[in-house]
């Protein structure tokens, strides 16, 4: 399960956001794990939630945002939404999809106190 | 409401939602917010927008790896694949037929397992320098670990030795004259290791013929990281039912660029093709980053994808007379 390493930089990026900008606590976390990620947002939920005690991260909220992935079709030349690697281009059904966008996990905003 | 001056007779709620109003009193207090502070102004709880990759740490010290591979003329491959798929039994196999080959070209294995030396430890009996990496209770290695591996291989030290040799001080800026070949074969796993970049030059995906045709579909994301996926085990297809030309097939839809050779690593069977595929490029500028050719890659495809919806619009043109 990676997503417990991956909360475990999540939480990383929090303490270091803490030393450069001092607060007590995150009361709201907002992620966002692109479609491509290989993130599963529940697993990431259950292992923040089980890293959280006694960080900065307890008692937060934690939204994961999953915006669909972007892609270039190489049989249409279209740019196009995906939501798996496995999907065919919505335009013209063909499978030549280079992926362009939506493989990152990121930190996008924390509500601090 | 009062008849005076119009003001609501029963005070609404203080508009600073971090103002607590005593309900027996209607005393306030303003420090009575999660900061327990009150600074005009401010609202108690501020949002810190930070927009930063989760990986970015990782991604930073795997960007160092491969400037230090490539300072060291050191040509990385991380090996992925799901348990029992020959990896070792390749590595073995590719260590002594690169020895026969090409006896200058140097060789050196990362081994990563939740536990045990076992693979190290078959690597070593080859002759050539291993390091175990024991990821306890992970599931991949990550750019840290391979940082930490690579300072520790004799390998690495011998390089170094040899920089401290008169007039020739300890310089990451000229190749050596012999090109040195590092596998790292990652944990087996076909799911996390597609994520974790290591500071390799290529991810190879070895998928054995005793495992589904559809694994390609079943764990994309690997699939899509890697540049080879190797079929292993060939000399078993008369005996398993697995459609080759499907499978390829699968591969291809999840990654279209994707190259892909079949061999046994027992027989001997296609280890040529591999052996050329791994010695293809080692006349390139041993200094140039791999992330160079990436984006030429990248520009490539989309100039191609670009002349493709350019195209359409000239055929979709009526023609004039």
């Amino acid at each position: 399960m990676h997503e417990l390493s991956l909360a475990g930089g999540i939480l990383r990026l929090l303490e270091q956001t803490r030393e450069r900008d001092p607060f007590e606590r995150v009361i709201h976390l907002r992620l966002e794990a692109g479609a491509l990620s290989g993130v599963e947002p529940s697993a990431l939920r259950f292992a923040l939630e089980a890293i959280a005690p006694g960080t900065c991260l307890e008692h937060a909220t934690i939204d994961i945002e999953e915006p669909p992935a972007t892609a270039r079709c190489m049989a249409c030349g279209q740019s196009v939404t995906i939501r798996s690697r496995l999907d065919p281009c919505p335009i013209c059904g063909d499978f030549g999809l280079q992926a362009t966008g939506g493989t990152e996990l990121r930190v996008m905003e924390l509500q601090v106190i | 409401m009062c008849v005076v001056c119009g003001c609501s007779h029963t005070p609404a709620s203080p508009s600073d939602p971090n103002v607590a109003v005593h309900p027996a009193t209607g005393d306030l207090h303003f420090g009575a917010g999660e900061a327990r502070v009150s600074v005009p102004g401010m609202s108690q709880a501020r949002a810190i927008k930070l927009e930063t990759d989760v990986l970015g740490a990782n991604n930073v010290v795997a960007a160092q790896n491969r400037a230090h591979f490539a300072s060291h003329g050191v040509t990385a491959y991380n090996l992925v694949s799901s348990p029992g798929s020959g990896k070792t039994t390749l590595l073995c196999a590719t260590i002594e037929a690169l020895k026969k080959r090409r006896p200058d070209v140097a060789l050196a294995v990362i081994e990563g397992d939740q536990q045990t030396s076992f693979d190290a430890d078959r690597i070593r009996a080859t002759g050539a320098p291993a390091i175990q990496i024991n990821t306890g209770k992970g599931c991949h290695l990550d750019a840290p670990m391979v940082a930490e591996a690579f300072s520790r291989l004799d390998l690495h030290a011998a390089h170094h030795h040899a920089h401290e040799e008169p007039h020739h001080g300890h310089s990451h800026d000229h190749p050596h004259a012999a090109p040195t070949l590092l596998f790292i074969e990652n944990v087996g796993n076909l799911v996390c290791p597609a994520l974790w970049d290591l500071g390799e030059k290529a991810k190879v995906a070895i998928l054995s013929v005793t495992e589904g045709e559809d694994k390609p579909l079943k764990y994309p994301d690997m699939f899509a990281a890697a540049r080879l996926m190797i079929l292993n085990k060939v000399d078993l297809l008369p005996h398993v039912s697995f459609d080759v030309e499907r499978c390829k097939a699968y591969a291809r839809r999840v990654n279209p660029g994707i190259e892909i050779l079949e061999l046994s690593a027992t027989t001997g069977q296609g280890m040529g093709a591999w052996l050329d595929w791994l010695l293809q490029d080692e006349h390139e500028h041993p200094h140039e980053p791999h992330h160079a050719t990436d984006a030429l890659h990248a520009r490539i495809a989309q100039l191609e994808a670009e002349l493709a919806q350019a195209k359409a619009h000239i055929t979709a043109q009526p023609a004039k007379a």
